[in-house]
């Protein structure tokens, strides 16, 4: 029977069998490739304001975010992930677009602290109202800053969007 | 000889150090005019986080403008709502009792602690000491369990308000924070063994950014940035404040004006405070926490749930704000930073009709082409550690 | 490698705000308009004229000798009385302990003052971040150009008459229009499964 390849999700082979296309052999690639990104999530580092604080705590050895895997690197061609910390202004937009666009795929976002989310207090007119306008948002961090442990576990929920991804390592999209 | 020197032409080069870089602290952008690795020019590039508090204050009342000035200077936010307080206090004329004072002056020098400890933080992790940074974010870490045990948050508290503080500290508070001023002493000699004699740290750091006393007070700096260069200037000794007056306490003074001394002074201040920090502990009086004065503080939250008056006394403050006279009034506190000033002109409305946040880190980086000429570029770094730049202070 | 620590012990050995005032008006008698007294803080109204000269005769004055500028920052009382701007210096005396407050008048069809950097250099970021709130002009300024906003920004925030959450989307900030529209064009090559 001629399975249609360029379907994704779940189709029915016969009745009360589903397979995930193409087969099993690419699921396990996907598997590794998976476990592989999520286990060593480099990010840039974008400290702007007071979230960039509690960035730095978690960065150290109190709430360790290198058991995690996760190292900050300086340069943005050598990391695969953006953690907006703290207010953008429309003077650092231009700026933080350039360094998002410098990224390698895959790459993934993660916008820290209620000014990042949605614009936070400053209702004003040099603040843009989250960075969710000009950037592709993978995961939202709210608290003014967030705990550390919130920002752990949104870089888990970030870890449980990779593991769930099928194919972003193949030309076919 | 002569076709040798025609073959190489030098020129100035115009590099940039861009708001995404992980040596300035935040979002600062300098452009270096640099001959070789000397220093020609320096242009600071401020603004990449100006959100406009002051255009916000003025459309808020005084209770609701309070969270804001958490945060400019995040990393010690306590002192800034002090100083805001201290100034609203000023202008309205009430005085908050004897044991608010203290409790005020007990988590402001907490807060210079933690910040002197980030400071140094990152200070030596510019200029390459790593180790450094591990160890005071070990001390930061026990300083905000502290915050979150009278409070509830960590870094960016809104505990001080106007006419007093918002809830009273408890006995197993004031147990656990005589242990810490127990401890630190130690703990400072740990960070002082790594890097006070070590002959890197003394290479980095003596001789550069020099600057005499009256340029010093011509540029406007203040804090330990002046006091490194030996002007005897502090706020809580020039203007008193809290209870400050009630104290005994030494001000660290240098003589050279570097990067050595400014060090030295910022250490030996962490000394300083903790020493306060236990007499403030040993002096406290019991009393109230909040001032009496019905007209400009809110009444205390367990009385709002059962009485009418209470409940129509909170909903007239918080929507039409306090009853503040018609005036102008400008009010410094020494924060760890320098001076923080705040001038607010009030035209007898609830909300302020200019409120002005007079930063010491915005001063500080107008100082920075003063400072660097003549450096090297690695001296740059260690001379923005050295002013202990803030950049939500300093943009605002 | 001196740090020595002192004990300095609060006392004011300066003369009293209102005495300084008196000396501003004697040598200065046709500058001053008002003098105000509040909290016990007096502050000194004065033209805009000769503010260079008023501001050197403080710092140069032996018994004065207000060489520390707080604070210098504009107001604006737009509609509620003339002149419409007011420059503000809070100025105090690190030796003997004192303060005042200058307040020179700057109107609007005219918004200019001479700069005092050459007596404060500590002034020229101050002044600066005047110009970009307010509109305020500093003649004979060495570097006169927006500091917190953008440099091709229009208008001046502080302003009583500009709104608080700025500009609608047409009219914004070039640059910050351009970013949108840029992300929007990019949006197609996300990855999206």
């Amino acid at each position: 029977m001629l399975i249609d390849t360029s379907a994704t999700g779940l189709i029915t082979v016969e009745e009360g069998t589903k397979i995930l296309p193409p087969n099993i052999i690419i699921t396990t690639i996907d598997k590794v490739v998976n476990w592989g990104r999520l286990s060593s999530i480099w990010p840039t580092t974008f400290g702007l304001a007071c979230c960039a604080i509690e960035m730095m705590a978690v960065g150290a050895s109190h709430y360790d975010f290198d058991r995690f895997g996760i190292i900050f690197r300086g340069s943005p061609r050598q990391s695969d992930c953006i953690i907006v910390a703290g207010t953008v202004t429309k003077k650092m937009s231009p700026v933080i677009r350039r360094v998002y666009d410098q990224i390698p795929e895959p790459r993934y976002v993660v916008a820290m602290g209620s000014c990042a989310c949605t614009g936070g207090v400053f209702r004003t007119y040099s603040t843009v109202q989250g960075c969710d306008t000009f950037l592709p948002v993978d995961v939202y961090v709210p608290g003014c800053p967030p705990r550390p442990e919130t920002l752990l576990e949104g870089m888990m929920k970030l870890q449980e969007k990779m593991r769930k991804e099928q194919m972003r390592w193949s030309p076919w999209r | 000889m002569e076709q040798v020197e025609r073959i190489f032409e030098t020129r100035e080069l115009n590099v940039n150090m861009g708001p995404q870089h992980p040596a300035t602290h935040g979002v600062l952008r300098l452009v270096l005019d640099i001959d070789g690795e000397t220093v020609v020019k320096v242009t600071p590039y401020v603004g990449y986080l100006h959100r406009g508090i002051e255009k916000l204050g003025e459309s808020l009342t005084y209770f609701q403008a309070l969270p804001l000035t958490d945060r400019m200077d995040y990393i010690a936010s306590m002192a800034n709502n002090i100083g805001y307080c201290v100034a609203v206090e000023k202008l309205f004329d009430i005085e908050p009792p004897e044991r608010a004072k203290f409790i005020r002056t007990i988590v402001g020098e907490m807060a210079r602690i933690s910040s002197h400890l980030l400071w140094l933080a990152t200070h030596a992790l510019d200029i390459g000491a790593m180790t450094v940074f591990l160890y005071c974010f070990r001390e930061r870490e026990w300083i905000l369990e502290l915050f979150e045990k009278i409070c509830g948050a960590r870094l960016t508290v809104t505990y001080p308000r106007i006419g007093g503080v918002r809830n009273d500290i408890s006995q197993e508070f004031l147990d656990s924070l005589y242990k810490f001023t127990e401890e630190f002493p130690s703990r400072i000699l740990e960070y002082e063994t790594l890097i006070d004699q070590n002959r890197i740290w003394l290479k980095r750091t003596i001789g550069i950014g020099v600057i005499s006393a009256e340029e010093a007070i011509n540029w406007g700096l203040t804090g330990p940035t002046l006091r490194g260069s030996g002007v005897p200037y502090d706020i809580r000794k020039h203007m008193p404040y809290d209870a400050y007056d009630k104290v005994d306490f030494e001000v660290p003074v240098g003589t050279e004006g570097d990067t050595y001394e400014r060090y030295r002074c910022r250490m030996l201040e962490l000394r300083q405070s903790n020493n306060i920090i236990r007499q403030c502990i040993e002096k406290l009086p019991p009393g109230p926490i909040m001032a009496d004065a019905p007209k400009f503080t809110l009444p205390p939250k367990d009385y709002i749930l059962k009485d009418m008056e209470h409940l129509i006394h909170q909903f007239v403050l918080i929507t039409k704000g306090p009853a503040a006279p018609e005036g102008e009034i400008y009010v410094a506190t020494e924060v760890p930073k320098g001076e923080l000033g705040f001038y607010f002109v009030s035209d007898g409305s609830g909300k302020p009709y200019r409120m002005r946040v007079r930063s010491p880190s915005f001063i500080h980086a107008g100082a920075l082409p003063r400072l660097c000429v003549g450096h090297l570029v690695a001296d740059v770094i260690a001379n923005i550690g050295t002013i202990d730049l803030v950049l939500g202070e300093c943009d605002r | 490698m001196a740090v020595r620590l002192i004990k300095m012990v609060p006392i004011h050995k300066g003369l009293e705000p209102t005495e300084i005032a008196e000396k501003i008006k004697e040598n200065f008698p046709d500058d001053v308009v008002e003098v105000t007294n509040f909290r016990n803080i007096v502050s000194v109204i004065v033209k805009k004229g000769r503010i260079l000269g008023i501001c050197k005769y403080l710092h140069d004055e032996p018994t004065l000798c207000l060489d520390h500028l707080q604070d210098l920052c504009g107001v604006d009382y737009h509609g509620k009385k003339e002149p419409r701007f007011e420059v503000v210096y809070n100025l105090y005396s690190i030796k003997y302990r004192h303060r005042i407050r200058l307040r020179a008048q700057v109107p609007a069809d005219d918004p200019s003052i001479k700069t005092v950097t050459s007596i404060w250099a500590g002034a020229n970021w101050h002044e600066r971040e005047c110009f970009d709130m307010f509109g305020i002009i500093f003649k004979e300024h060495p570097d006169l150009r927006r500091i917190l906003l953008p440099e091709d920004w229009e208008g001046h925030p502080l302003r009583k008459d500009y709104p608080l959450k700025g500009p609608e989307l047409e009219k914004d900030w070039p640059g910050f229009v351009e970013v949108l529209n840029r992300s929007k064009e990019l949006e197609e090559f996300e990855w999206k499964g």
